[in-house]
């Protein structure tokens, strides 16, 4: 789960560069530019759900 | 934004100099504060570590660093897609070669970026408080000044192909971050995120029943000191910034150094009013938290937005920042004990959303979504996975004994108020 998210991430940004060089015209490039930021957030939330530590556990 | 910039003249260059000799006093504001939110026995830890990051991120960045930031020698490394060159590293002299005969434009930017670097590996330090070792932290600074840092800034401010997408692509005038809200404080603040992720929480910060600890800050005077020797400093990097990178006149500085106090103002303000609300009194430690957002969300918007609009943004990183400080804590079990996650990463994303929101330029929003896209995506795995290697060789997190003595004792021998009785464990849970 950790390392999944992280995974996920650069996708989002693959994204972003296919945005930019696919759709000359502005409308198109900022939803495709949303969907990546959407991606990215999407692999955040499971790179920061897969590091919540179970509570009281000690770590040395 | 880009080499072919106008030449500066004496007078301007004579400005930015002096600008950028006052912008040192964002990092020691930052440093106080760092040292102010962490607890009493990891004080001179906090202190010394603070100035060693510094070194050690200024060494490597003249070394190495700069090299790859650079945007004069050039277009630098770059590659072909869609019939457009994109840059993604620059080529200039190792180890600052010739700088002294280099024009004062390129002198100026050298030296800012150098100044930016010291501040970015300063934002993580501060939420590895309590329980991380110096040499990894100093490691941590190297690998940011050399490997991360000078890439993220070549992107940015020179020839990058950030900078250039509004050339290139129509994107306005490309990504714009004139005071280094991405470059400088998005990478710190996700730097610091993936610096707890793998450092973990101090021990008896989330015990097995019940809310979190409370480890407030040993020192509300340094925190809010701090604050104000940090506006100072933001100031002068805002100024220089707007001159350097995004070619603003002279006279527009007033407008830039009135936004930067009113984001500031505003956010605190905010922060003040959310914290009396919710907890009958204002809270110190996160009003300066909000302080801090605001000013770290003008970094991106002062030279672009109008003093009102630095008001609206400010108000709402201040609005914000506290509610997420509280969030990571409670609901995400992250100890992040000077909330840089929240008050860097957060708030200077949010900057720059709003930089591409205001800014009166067709296409300028899309090229801050790519920006935004690029750190998210780029440079958190690549900063995780570089923390996480390190990790492996120069272990992170002190061992539970010397956390449980503090850091001071552990590491330097001694204490930073060998006066005082200093607090053990055992008053937590």
């Amino acid at each position: 789960m950790k390392y999944a998210g992280l995974l996920v991430m650069p996708a989002g940004f693959f994204l972003a560069i296919a945005a930019i060089v696919l759709f000359p015209d502005p409308t198109p490039r900022i939803g495709f530019l949303l969907c990546s930021l959407a991606v990215e957030a999407m692999g955040l939330g499971v790179a920061v759900r897969g590091h919540m530590e179970p509570r009281g556990e000690r770590r040395s | 934004m880009t080499s072919s910039s106008p030449m500066f003249s004496d007078t301007i260059f004579a400005l930015v100099l002096v600008l950028l000799l006052l912008a040192p006093l964002s990092i020691v504001g930052l440093a106080l504060i760092n040292t102010g939110l962490g607890r009493s026995r990891s004080a001179a830890q906090s202190i010394l570590g603070s100035l060693a990051l510094v070194s050690a991120a200024g060494l490597v960045f003249a070394l190495f660093g700069a090299t790859f930031a650079d945007g004069f020698s050039g277009a630098g490394h770059t590659f072909s897609l869609a019939g457009k060159t994109w840059s993604w590293a620059g080529t200039g002299p190792v180890a600052l070669s010739g700088f002294a005969t280099e024009t004062g434009r390129e002198q100026l930017s050298v030296l800012f970026q150098f100044l930016a670097v010291a501040l970015a590996v300063l934002i993580p330090w501060g939420s590895g408080a309590d329980r991380w070792r110096m040499p990894a932290g100093i490691a941590t600074a190297a690998v940011l000044a050399g490997l991360v840092f000078p890439f993220v800034a070549h992107w940015t401010w020179t020839t990058g192909w950030l900078a250039t997408l509004g050339a290139n692509f129509d994107m306005g005038v490309g990504f714009l971050d004139g005071g280094g809200a991405g470059a400088v404080h998005v990478l710190g603040g996700l730097s610091a995120l993936a610096v707890v992720w793998i450092a973990g929480p101090r021990r008896g910060k989330f015990p097995r029943e019940g809310l979190s600890t409370a480890m407030p800050g040993h020192n509300a005077i340094y925190v809010l000191f701090g604050c104000g020797v940090a506006l100072v400093g933001w100031l002068a990097f805002n100024a220089a910034g707007s001159l350097l990178w995004l070619n603003a006149a002279p006279a527009a500085l007033p407008v830039v150094a009135l936004n930067t106090w009113l984001s500031a103002s505003a956010a605190l303000s905010a922060t003040f009013i959310i914290t009396r609300v919710r907890f009958g009194k204002p809270d110190a430690s996160l009003c300066a938290n909000g302080w801090l957002a605001g000013l770290v969300t003008s970094s991106a918007c002062a030279g672009v937005v109008t003093p009102m609009e630095a008001l609206v943004t400010g108000f709402i990183a201040g609005l914000v920042t506290p509610l997420l400080v509280e969030f990571l804590e409670l609901a995400v079990a992250l100890d992040d004990p000077s909330g840089a996650i929240s008050v860097h990463a957060a708030s200077g994303l949010w900057g720059l959303f709003a930089a591409g929101v205001f800014a009166p330029r067709q296409g300028q929003l899309a090229a801050q979504l790519v920006g935004i896209a690029t750190l998210l995506g780029i440079v958190l795995p690549l900063v995780y996975l570089l923390f996480w290697l390190m990790n492996r060789v120069i272990p992170f997190r002190a061992d539970a004994d010397g956390e449980r003595i503090g850091m001071d004792l552990h590491e330097l021998g001694g204490g930073a108020y060998p006066e005082f009785v200093v607090h053990r464990d055992d008053s937590y849970r």
